[in-house]
């Protein structure tokens, strides 16, 4: 139980030295893509190997022991090269990591100090080391996911020791005012997707005059391609904890709830465990650090509802009701959760707050350009060599990400399309004309689109642009909640129209339709998800308006991917005549004589594929 | 027809969240875990049990995703269709799961109740795509054919 200021200063020492005693630390990577990668046993593996060895682990850092620590740590980002495993002092990374690799690990890098180059970043015969070196992590800014991957997630002792909970021991002892104050002048702006000011909405809050309120964190992360909340949540629980803590100080609310999505059940599992730490700490429950503050978090699990990402929607569903957006105002700062006045950010928003408090706001804004401070976490997928987790200055370019971090296409492919935002955050969607797009809000904003949460979805030369409108399309038209008419007949008369001019029944006509429907949900529908469903569309068709009319006047998908446009041919040079692929037609489309080439006839073939997986010379393609 | 020593069951977990309607998403999930599907009879007593009505329970179970009423089969198998997934090719992996377990639009339980299979919008594993779970457990970097190794492996540890 940590009583005061003093007392949490000198128990992040003592932590501090005893972490520092730990001469040699392994971190082996828990995030869920290395958890996938089978992480968990490596993890098992070494720590046993060690202790074989003789070299001390679980070191307990209440005592000042010396040895290797061997921890599972969040997530290291750089998922596509999954599982790692990062070794202090030498910083070093090794990839792909195997169970096989494990002996060698703890023998040469633990024991004699030598790296093993086979398990490190290799590029243009180039050998990377440390971690810092390699052009991934080198070009990044990694502040709100500085722990990420450096302490072990599931121990508060650790958090403490590098620092943690020291903001929130400061802002206790400022007043409410200084607090939204601060986070006002440092420029703060929500990360969920909105880019509200965090400052002035917990003003808003704090000058409520209502005896209760509440602090609600959305973890919702609904948009499919983002991870970034997730991993925050996994890798950093305690910096979420205590960015909302300082949040309930400034307004005066007293209760706190995390929404998390129930696909996350490790976020929910790591929040659990960092929430009954930090309440035996005394850094959550009554008279918090002898301030006479009283703070509770509870975590409300989600039921896999998109819609419920929303603010009003996410309320309702922790008040037990279905999870519908309402007409606005009132706002969630006057009435929120339970009819109180209500602080609701995003995950990232709170993890950027005890960094706020430490580095005060003049340093803060710093990083970052104008109107535009800090730094946002992204996440980086689909058709890109690195695929993972990266933070970066606001501000930096498109491009600087997709290629200088990314590391660009795989495949010798063409780079074609990014679709940033996520369907909630004004989905966008850019050619490559965009690459020198800064990324911050006001930019994004100018273009049409929002930086949304931070998901990033990279597209190559195979995509049909087409096919990703009607896909964004079909996953707003799932999750539309029915509550008001433009979002719930518009996004399904939309998706009618693409799924026609994806099979090669379009018409001229559809797309003017097809704007006018757009036009009309944007700006009549209730809720943001109704408001940016039309985004993907107008996009696109902006965009890439010559692929809507090679579906709709030559009738051929640019990009192969619409099946109902391809062709279906028989290559005669390679068919044998086997007949196999006749018999399995089931239209009778295909004909032929015995060991002479088959022949299939257009206008019966309904394109089922089912020859091609037959066929044993692959003597038939799409064309 | 489930028999009545189900109401000690849902008794138990009503007052785990102190008889509190507020709680009603969090009583449905728990029940769902303990019955991996939503009876009806169990709706309607609890329900009962909380003063709300019918229609508005039936609403909740049925607006949220992840709540079921039909029976599911022993191991939830979640193909990603979510951005990342679909970019990177997660439309045959779907098909040939359908395939392999004979599964159609209309029916995604297989027959002899060992797998039910749901499409999701992500599973924020999107670094690893394409992604399916299996109970849970993350299976990255799927293609059509080491999925169906995979339903082999779990069939097999079935039988
Ligand atoms: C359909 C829809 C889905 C949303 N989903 C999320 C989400 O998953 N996570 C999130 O933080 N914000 C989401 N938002 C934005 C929230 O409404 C809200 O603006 C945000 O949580 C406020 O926090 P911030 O100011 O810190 O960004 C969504 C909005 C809409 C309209
Ligand atoms: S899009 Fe498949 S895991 Fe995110």
């Amino acid at each position: 139980m940590i009583r005061n200021y003093d007392e949490l200063l000198s128990y992040g020492d003592l932590y501090k030295k005893s972490l520092d005693k730990q001469k040699k630390k392994v971190l082996v990577c828990a995030g869920t893509g290395c958890l996938a990668g089978g992480s968990l046993a490596i993890y098992e593996k070494i720590k046993e190997l060690v202790k074989e060895s003789g070299l001390l682990v679980d070191v307990d850092l209440d005592k000042e022991e010396e040895g290797v620590g061997v921890k599972k740590s969040g997530c290291h980002g750089f998922c596509e090269a999954g599982p790692l495993v990062r070794i202090e002092p030498y910083n070093y990374l090794y990839l792909h990591v195997r169970l096989e690799d494990c002996e060698e690990i703890v023998c040469r890098t633990l024991k004699e100090g030598k790296p093993i180059e086979r398990l490190m970043y290799h590029s243009n015969d180039r050998i990377y080391k440390t971690q810092e070196e390699i052009p991934f992590y080198k070009k990044q800014t990694r502040l709100v996911l500085h722990n990420c991957g450096h302490i072990d997630a599931e121990n508060i002792q650790e958090y403490i020791g590098n620092g943690g909970y020291k903001a929130a021991a400061l802002a206790l002892n400022m007043t409410p005012q200084e607090i939204c104050n601060l986070i006002t002048d440092s420029g703060l702006r929500g990360r969920g997707g909105g880019g509200y000011p965090a400052g002035r909405k917990w003003s808003q809050v704090l000058a409520q005059n209502n005896p209760v309120k509440y602090v609600v964190c959305n973890g919702d992360e609904g948009d499919p391609g983002a991870f970034m909340d997730r991993s925050i949540m996994e890798g950093d629980p305690h910096k979420v904890i205590e960015g909302m803590l300082i949040s309930g100080f400034a307004t005066n609310a007293n209760k706190g709830y995390i929404y998390v999505r129930a696909e996350y059940p490790m976020a929910v599992h790591r929040l659990q465990l960092a929430i009954e730490q930090a309440k035996e700490y005394g850094l959550l429950g009554e008279n918090i650090l002898g301030s006479g503050f009283n703070f509770n978090i509870q975590i409300a699990q989600g039921a896999g509802a998109f819609v419920c990402g929303e603010g009003s929607a996410l309320t309702s569903s922790i008040e037990g009701e279905r999870g519908m957006p309402r007409v606005k105002p009132p706002r969630t700062v006057e009435k929120g959760l339970f009819e109180c006045p209500t602080v609701l950010n995003n995950v990232e928003t709170f993890a950027n707050v005890p960094i706020i408090i430490l580095k005060g706001a003049e340093e803060y804004k710093k990083l970052g350009i104008e109107k535009n401070t800090g730094t946002k976490v992204f996440a980086l997928t689909g058709n890109v060599v690195n695929t993972g987790l990266i933070e970066v200055p606001m501000g930096t370019s498109l491009g600087e990400v997709i290629f200088g971090i990314g590391g660009g296409i795989p495949n010798g492919k063409k780079f074609k399309a990014v679709q940033i935002g996520g369907p909630s955050g004004g989905c966008l969607i850019f050619d490559e004309n965009h690459l020198n797009l800064p990324l911050s809000f006001d930019s994004l904003e100018e273009a049409g689109a929002m930086i949304g949460s931070g998901g990033m979805v990279i597209m190559d030369e195979d995509t049909c642009m087409v096919e990703v409108a009607r896909f964004f399309m079909s996953f707003t038209q799932r999750e539309s909640c029915g509550k008001c008419i433009p979002c719930r007949e518009g996004t399904k008369r939309m998706l009618d129209i693409l799924e026609e001019i994806t099979k090669g029944n379009g018409t001229m006509d559809d797309l003017n339709l097809l704007y006018e429907i757009a036009d009309t949900v944007k700006n009549t529908a209730l809720c943001g998800l109704g408001k940016t469903a039309p985004n993907p569309v107008l996009s696109t068709l902006q965009y890439f308006y010559d692929e809507y009319l090679a579906h709709v006047v030559d009738k051929v998908c640019p990009a192969k991917i619409c099946k109902e446009l391809a062709e279906i041919t028989i290559d005669p040079d390679i068919c044998k005549g086997c007949s196999k692929c006749a018999k399995i037609c089931p239209v009778k489309a295909i004909s032929g004589k015995i060991k002479e080439p088959y022949h299939i006839d257009k206008n019966k073939c309904i394109k089922c594929g089912a020859c091609i997986e037959v066929c044993p010379f692959k003597a038939i393609k799409e064309v | 027809m489930l028999d009545l020593s189900f109401k000690e069951r849902v008794n138990e977990i009503i007052s785990r969240h102190n008889n509190d309607k507020k709680k009603i998403i969090s009583i449905i999930q728990d029940v769902q875990k303990e019955y991996h599907y939503l009876p009806e009879e169990v709706l309607v007593y609890i329900a009962d049990t909380l003063d709300i009505s019918h229609a508005k329970i039936y609403g909740i179970a049925t607006f949220y995703e992840n709540f079921s009423l039909e029976q599911k089969g022993k191991n939830i198998i979640k193909i990603c269709d979510g951005t990342a997934c679909h970019v990177r090719d997660s439309i045959p992996i779907f098909k040939a799961i359908y395939k392999y377990l004979n599964l159609s639009d209309k029916k995604n339980t297989s027959d002899d109740m060992l797998f039910t299979v749901e499409t999701v919008s992500c599973l924020g594993a999107c670094g690893l795509a394409p992604v399916i779970t299996i109970n849970d457990v993350v299976y990255p970097k799927m293609t059509p054919e080491a999925v169906v190794e995979l339903l082999q492996k779990y069939k097999k540890e079935a039988m």
